[in-house]
């Protein structure tokens, strides 16, 4: 009877290389869609999956990445007078951004595949889109070697502590980008981290602060300080600005978030009351005279664009429910602006803003469902 | 005067293989199969022994707890075995067909004149009892209990079911008689939804002596459970009645003639259905009766009793489930496609969400088929749920993390009372972290009634 007896393969579980099985199983999976049939409950299934979500928000920081290689060579021409093609423009920058994302998938899946290989679990899909999000979030000379430790930082204790994709409580992109900012600070604010300059190429009168750090200064000094990099609002919008790799192009941002509501993978809601948040906030600060700077200006600046699509959207750290969602955008608009307009030190807030709002989406959805039952607990007595 | 709901979300399935209008032959089976674990909260003790004769209508099993519950059979002829599973769990009894079904004669009644007490008597004697569920839990009523209210819904949406408006349209009689014997049981009325999109040609607008609801809207609107959320929800400590309208129609039957008669229009559905079409069997019927109506020479056809979402897989050996007026032939999908979910069309595959194309054509039916299309997760799509699920300020997944914790008192709070599993299969089917949300909410409900007993 030996030779019916039916030999686990080599890397299922039992077999000679099982202790793989998570590793290997999350390769065969992206090849092929899994065999599996439906065991109990509902027989057919919807065709969607995670993995398709998780492309589709790839796809749609597809044109944000692209424009950011292209910025980073930009920028470095205006700051060292080098003249190159547009080729050769975007070449220096996808050489400048290229390691930002080796090192991002690197380190974060090594930690992925490590903790599902673990925990004996499927490996999960979400750091394929943290992965993307966090090259684009950083300053492009970031040095790699803090990137490294703060990507294993956000996936570890931003995610993999919480049980993985699905159960952590904070943007593990914007874990790693507060680590690196409250870590490193020297590396990634101030004037010299936002434009890739090159060994030796300094130029004299060369400055690379971002144009959101004019914004205390008021709007004069907004549009006329970085005469160089842009000034007016057109550039503000196409994002021929320095800033971060990725944000700095709203109309980048815009195809992208064009491609989320499409296909429904992010909320609609949340992107709307950011945005009337931020404006509403801005209005107020042009009111009581704190700023002259025009509300709808606070939609092109800084992280703002990119933040309200890609981050504040992720399912898992906004708020669940569909009026908590109104809320929750809602706040994290005008916190970001809040902070842009009344804190002294710091010109950007929205980062801050949404991992305050992260911390604070679960407390939105406790009240809303709370109210939401009680309601109808009193529409039934009614009745 | 009917009551209009109007519910806006939800979903049909575009699956391929509905049935028909039109009767095929009578499928009568030689063995016919009594199967009490068709019966949620039903502990069953035998009455019969192997070669016991039996009449259609003669008492089969009794419920452990209330032994005036029966189930009796479905059938007269002989009991030809007692199937046992594990730990010797009672699964079937099967009976070897008379060539011509004798009856158990009740005589008959007119349940305008009855009490209620008689009204349960017969029904309990009769084994048609069994076919009225309580909620909250959707097990087995208890006779000795008075329900606020009988809800009883006269359509289905289920994907592909049968429609009922064809085969229950010249039973307006009996249904009206099991109308009026239900009518006893409660203070509450009987509550009667039938299908707005079709209630000008309906047959069932006539019933009498019922609340009438005319509901409109996709999957599930059709479930007695949305219908009952929708018009009184159901508060802790009250229970309601459900009756399907096929046993309403058998009660009334039952009433109008003295006898059970289980006997139903069953549709053959699905993607693997051949000619799909209705065709006229008992509950317990053997899927193989239904042999020439699919092709399972390779073996890779699922038997479904009931419908994709809700019914129960029972393989080719087994049979019809006594609620069922449906049998779905589906594909077992286990092929796999190479990079299914990075192709950016895929034609042969529905998806309700926008993520692949298939919104594009909203008319094409697809060939489904058992595939899962992916691997368990975690829950990360969080707003998907409710777009299928027309219960108003109601939280599916937090009640699916209540269940998951075991917690009461958050289950409680999110509605456990007022849904059962069916209600939310159809989360379970958009789920992209593939989670068995029914198989939850089920486990859920079960820690519910061992703690509240």
């Amino acid at each position: 009877m030996e030779e019916n007896k039916v030999q686990p393969g080599l890397f299922e579980k039992g077999g000679k290389f099982g202790f793989l099985h998570s590793t290997v199983d999350a390769f065969d999976t992206f090849l092929r869609v899994p065999g599996t049939v439906t065991r109990k409950g509902a027989h057919v299934r919807d065709s969607v999956d995670l993995k398709r979500v998780m492309i589709l928000v790839v796809i749609a920081l597809v044109p944000s990445a692209l424009f950011g290689m292209w910025n980073v060579g930009y920028q470095h021409n205006l700051a060292t007078g080098a003249t190159t093609g547009f080729w050769g423009t975007f070449f220096y920058g996808f050489l400048k951004v290229l390691p930002l994302f080796i090192v991002s998938y690197l380190v974060g899946l090594f930690i992925e595949f490590a903790g599902a290989q673990i925990k004996g679990e499927e490996v999960n899909e979400g750091y394929l889109v943290s992965g993307f999000l966090i090259p684009l979030i950083v300053p492009v000379d970031t040095p790699l070697w803090t990137l490294a430790i703060a990507v294993a930082f956000a996936v570890l204790f931003g995610k993999e502590v919480f049980g993985g994709t699905g159960m952590n409580f904070l943007n593990p992109a914007l874990l790693t980008r507060a680590f690196l900012f409250f870590s490193y600070p020297s590396k990634m604010s101030g004037s010299e981290t936002w434009i890739s300059l090159g060994k030796g190429q300094m130029i004299d009168g060369a400055t690379g602060a971002t144009p959101l750090s004019f914004i205390g200064d008021g709007f004069d000094a907004l549009t006329g300080a970085s005469v160089q990099y842009g000034t007016s609002f057109m550039d503000f919008f196409l994002g021929t600005i320095p800033g971060s790799v990725g944000e700095t192009s709203v109309v980048a941002i815009l195809i992208g978030a064009v491609i989320l509501l499409w296909t429904g993978v992010a909320s609609w809601k949340i992107m709307c009351s950011s945005v009337i948040g931020a404006l509403l906030v801005g209005w107020i600060g042009n009111v009581c005279g704190a700023t002259d700077i025009p509300a709808y200006y606070h939609l092109v600046l800084g992280g703002f664009a990119f933040g309200t699509v890609f981050m504040a959207t992720d399912p898992v750290t906004s708020a669940q429910t569909e009026c908590g969602k109104w809320i929750y955008g809602f706040l994290i608009g005008a916190l970001c602006v809040t902070v842009r307009l009344w804190n002294p030190g710091y010109p950007e807030g929205m980062m801050l803003a949404i991992l305050l709002m992260n911390t604070f989406a679960p407390l939105i959805d406790y009240c809303v469902t709370d109210s939401a039952i009680r309601r109808r607990a009193k529409k039934v007595k009614v009745a | 005067m009917s009551n209009n709901i109007k519910l806006r979300r939800g979903l049909d399935l575009p699956i391929a293989g509905a049935a028909a209008q039109k009767v095929g032959k009578v499928v009568a089976a030689d063995i016919i199969a009594l199967k009490p674990t068709d019966f949620k909260g039903f502990a069953p003790r035998l009455l019969v022994r192997e070669g016991d004769k039996v009449l259609a209508g003669s008492p089969v099993m009794a419920d452990k707890q209330s032994a005036e519950i029966l189930l009796t059979a479905p059938v007269s002829g002989t009991v030809a075995e007692i199937v046992r599973g594990e730990k010797r769990k009672l699964l079937e009894v099967r009976i070897k067909a008379d060539e011509t079904c004798e009856y158990l004669d009740f005589g008959a009644h007119n349940a305008a004149k009855m009490s209620a007490a008689d009204v349960r008597d017969l029904l309990c004697k009769s084994g048609l009892w069994a076919g009225l569920i309580q909620r909250p839990y959707g097990i087995l009523a208890n006779p000795a209990a008075e329900p606020k209210a009988i809800f009883v819904s006269a359509f289905s949406t289920a994907p592909l079911a049968a429609d009922t408006e064809f085969t229950l349209r010249d039973e307006l009689q009996n249904i009206q008689a099991g109308v009026d014997a239900l009518a006893k049981l409660t203070k509450g009325g009987v509550h009667f939804s039938i299908n707005a999109a079709t209630s000008s040609s309906s047959p069932f607008h006539k019933v009498e002596h019922v609340i009438m609801h005319e509901v409109s809207g996709k999957h599930p609107a059709g479930n007695v459970g949305i219908q009952i959320a929708n018009i009184d929800p159901i508060q802790k400590g009250e229970t309601v009645w459900t009756v399907s309208l096929l046993l309403l129609a058998a009660i009334g039957r039952l009433f109008n003639t003295g006898k059970v008669d289980l006997r139903r229009k069953v549709a053959l559905t699905g993607p693997e259905a051949k000619d799909p079409c209705y065709v006229e069997a008992l509950p317990g019927t053997p899927m193989k009766a239904f042999a020439g109506y699919y092709d399972n020479s390779k073996g890779d056809v699922r038997f479904i009793s009931g419908d994709v979402l809700s019914g129960t897989c029972v393989g080719e050996d087994g049979s019809l489930g006594f609620f069922d007026d449906q049998v779905t032939f589906l594909h077992e999908g286990t092929e796999r496609e190479i990079l299914g979910w990075a192709k950016p069309f895929r034609f042969n595959q529905f998806s309700a969400t926008r993520t692949y194309f298939s919104w594009l054509c909203p008319g094409k039916k697809y060939n489904m088929d058992t595939n899962v299309h992916g691997g368990p997760r975690a829950f990360v799509v969080s707003d998907l749920y409710n777009k299928v699920l027309p219960i108003d300020n109601f939280f599916p997944v937090y009640l699916i993390k209540a269940c998951l914790a075991g917690d009461i008192d958050k289950m409680e709070k999110f509605g456990i009372y007022e849904v059962l599993p069916e209600d939310l299969a159809l989360c379970e089917f958009i789920d992209p972290s593939k989670n068995d949300i029914q198989e939850m909410i089920q486990n859920g409900i079960d820690l519910m009634i061992k703690e509240m007993a």
